[in-house]
């Protein structure tokens, strides 16, 4: 267990700094100048070499990699161009909201698909499997930014139940938890059904049966506890859509959280700002899926990875 | 059951697909400004009304649709040329090659696919090609772990063993004796890769990161509609109702055509 620990552990930090190193080569891998981008095309030239001095862009590449990582070590995430404020404190003041709403719009997905994809299993190729499973793949199709407008539109300016967008309370999180959560339950849905079917025809589910126990505390007590497990793999891959999508529902409702500062200061050309943004998200992504992967082994003694 | 699954979206698909190849020569006029027409709702003499600018809301509809089929096929096809020929690659040669793909194939799988696209169209001119490229960028991942997997169990076949017993060179086995089946996967990867493509491009739009205006693209759209809900709900609706039909369409025939293809199945 312990060994396991270790090695995920370390497997972890190799990817952590691939993602890092790739997020620090994304300004130079791409085409075209971002100094000249950024100040665009009629800068003069003493503010182009003025900028880049700032950014460290005129010292050697290998030097400026040292520099970075040696920095991150530090927490030290450099300073916003826009705002000149320390970006970690920027970071700081953001990441509460973002993480309410992803927990939010888990929560959300849990609590359609665990149902939907529960009943689609138990009544396989029928009519309510059917049923299921079409909202599914309409839930798969429907794009966050169009599904928010649409629930602006019912809930926000018909109704008028929920605010149009901005962060006062809980209420301005249910909007954009119910557009983060529905696109996830639909996906999370069919993983639920296919994970019930799969524990369904195991051998512990036909004791259970000729202990004479009802179907409901069969498919309660041994079938959904023993599809926990995979679904909760599932969960933590999924989390990676779930903080994309985090991205373009804060920009919609305008909530203050890591995924709005990214698309602010892409708009702003605030490329530190926009590095930092991409790693935090990335490195919690790999974070949250270690965890799970640990999490797994630890819940299920069957499972031996060959670490 | 089974027929109108396959010939619904193949309908729609098909006359989207027409439609926007054709849209060239119709008597289209989607940056035509008609100021007396601003926000009017759909009528008999504009289907689906006008926008904002006063421009017929269906001509820009089929513009949007040549921007969506035009990134998604050159996205796709990128980005399945190269993941497979790296996926097959880092197969075939396995040792310090494969672990290496790996590990980059690992670290592109650490980011939400849909944040790199937007960094990297962020940092890059916004503009259609630049969509293609950031989108290729971040496609390549799947068909390249994809084209690995397949290519690692096809290399202990015994039609690929008697190629090597023969003393075929990597290329003509991997060209003659591997591509062709990886096909079958690769295909049903690639369609819900359009899907998957068409979402992201209109994503990107909606962020202002892809297509320029006066250039149209259903998530441009339905952006600019957002400003407009409470008094032209027409402006949301059809680009979506466009962008959901087609991306639905998509996903229902890539099922039907895994199930299709599926070898395990038919048996």
């Amino acid at each position: 267990m312990l060994q396991l620990f270790f090695a995920r552990l370390l497997s972890m930090f190799g990817v952590i700094l691939g993602v890092v190193t790739l997020v620090f080569l994304l300004i130079h891998l791409v085409p075209g100048d971002p100094v000249q981008a950024m100040l665009g095309e009629s800068a003069t030239a003493t503010d182009q070499v003025a900028l880049r001095h700032a950014l460290g862009l005129d010292q050697p590449l290998l030097t400026q990699y040292f520099n970075t990582l040696q920095n991150l070590v530090r927490g030290d995430l450099g300073t916003s161009l826009y705002s000149k404020e320390p970006i970690r404190e920027m970071l700081a003041r953001r990441i509460p909201v973002t993480v309410l709403l992803t927990l939010a719009g888990l929560a959300v997905a849990m609590a359609i698909a665990l149902p939907l994809g529960s009943v689609a299993a138990l009544n396989k190729d029928k009519f309510w499997d059917y049923t299921a499973m079409s909202f599914s793949l309409l839930g798969i199709s429907v794009p966050h930014f169009w599904l928010a407008p649409l629930l602006i539109m019912i809930f926000s300016l018909h109704l008028g139940w929920f605010p149009v967008s901005g962060y006062q309370n809980w209420d301005s999180l249910i909007l954009p938890a119910l557009t983060l959560g529905t696109a996830l339950a639909a996906i999370l849905a069919r993983m639920v059904r296919a994970t019930l079917l799969e524990v369904l025809n195991e051998d512990y589910i036909r004791t259970a049966r000729a202990k004479g126990l009802s179907h409901r505390a069969v498919v309660i007590h041994h079938a959904l506890r023993n599809a926990a497990l995979p679904i909760l793999t599932v969960l933590g891959m999924q989390l990676g859509a779930l903080l994309g999508g985090a991205v373009i529902t804060e920009t919609i409702f305008s909530l203050p959280g890591i995924g709005q500062l990214t698309v602010e200061s892409i708009q702003r050309r605030d490329y530190p700002v926009v590095q930092a943004c991409v790693l935090l998200i990335s490195v919690s992504y790999v974070g949250v899926n270690t965890f799970t992967d640990l999490l797994y082994s630890w819940l299920d003694p069957r499972v031996h990875y060959h670490a | 059951m089974l027929k109108w699954r396959v010939l619904i979206p193949s309908v729609i698909l098909g006359s989207w697909a027409i439609l926007s190849l054709v849209a060239q020569w119709l008597p289209l006029y989607p940056n035509q400004i008609t100021l007396a027409a601003i926000l009017q709702p759909p009528s008999f003499d504009a289907i689906l009304g006008f926008d904002d600018l006063g421009r017929p809301l269906l001509a820009r509809l089929l513009m949007g649709a040549r921007t969506s089929f035009f990134v998604a096929f050159w996205v796709v096809l990128i980005s399945m040329t190269l993941g497979t020929v790296i996926g097959m690659i880092s197969a075939w040669l396995g040792g310090y090659v494969d672990l290496w793909i790996v590990r980059i194939i690992d670290v592109f799988l650490a980011f939400p696919s849909i944040l790199l696209a937007i960094a990297l169209s962020g940092l890059l001119k916004p503009d259609i090609s630049n969509v293609v490229f950031a989108l290729s960028a971040v496609g390549w991942v799947g068909f390249a772990r994809l084209a690995r997997a397949q290519t690692l169990s096809l290399k202990r076949r015994e039609h690929v063993q008697a190629a090597v017993a023969l003393g075929a060179g990597n290329f003509r086995i991997l060209r003659w004796h591997v591509l062709p089946l990886l096909l079958a996967p690769l295909t049903v990867e690639a369609t819900f890769g359009i899907a998957g493509v068409v979402i992201a491009e209109a994503g990107l739009s909606f962020l202002g990161l892809g297509v320029q205006a006066p250039a149209a693209s259903w998530g441009s759209m339905i952006r600019d509609g957002t400003l407009y809900m409470l008094i032209a709900p027409h402006l949301v609706l059809a680009p979506g109702i466009a962008l959901c039909g087609v991306v639905l369409s998509v996903n229902l025939l890539g099922d039907r055509l895994r199930d299709y293809l599926d070898v395990k199945r038919k048996d």
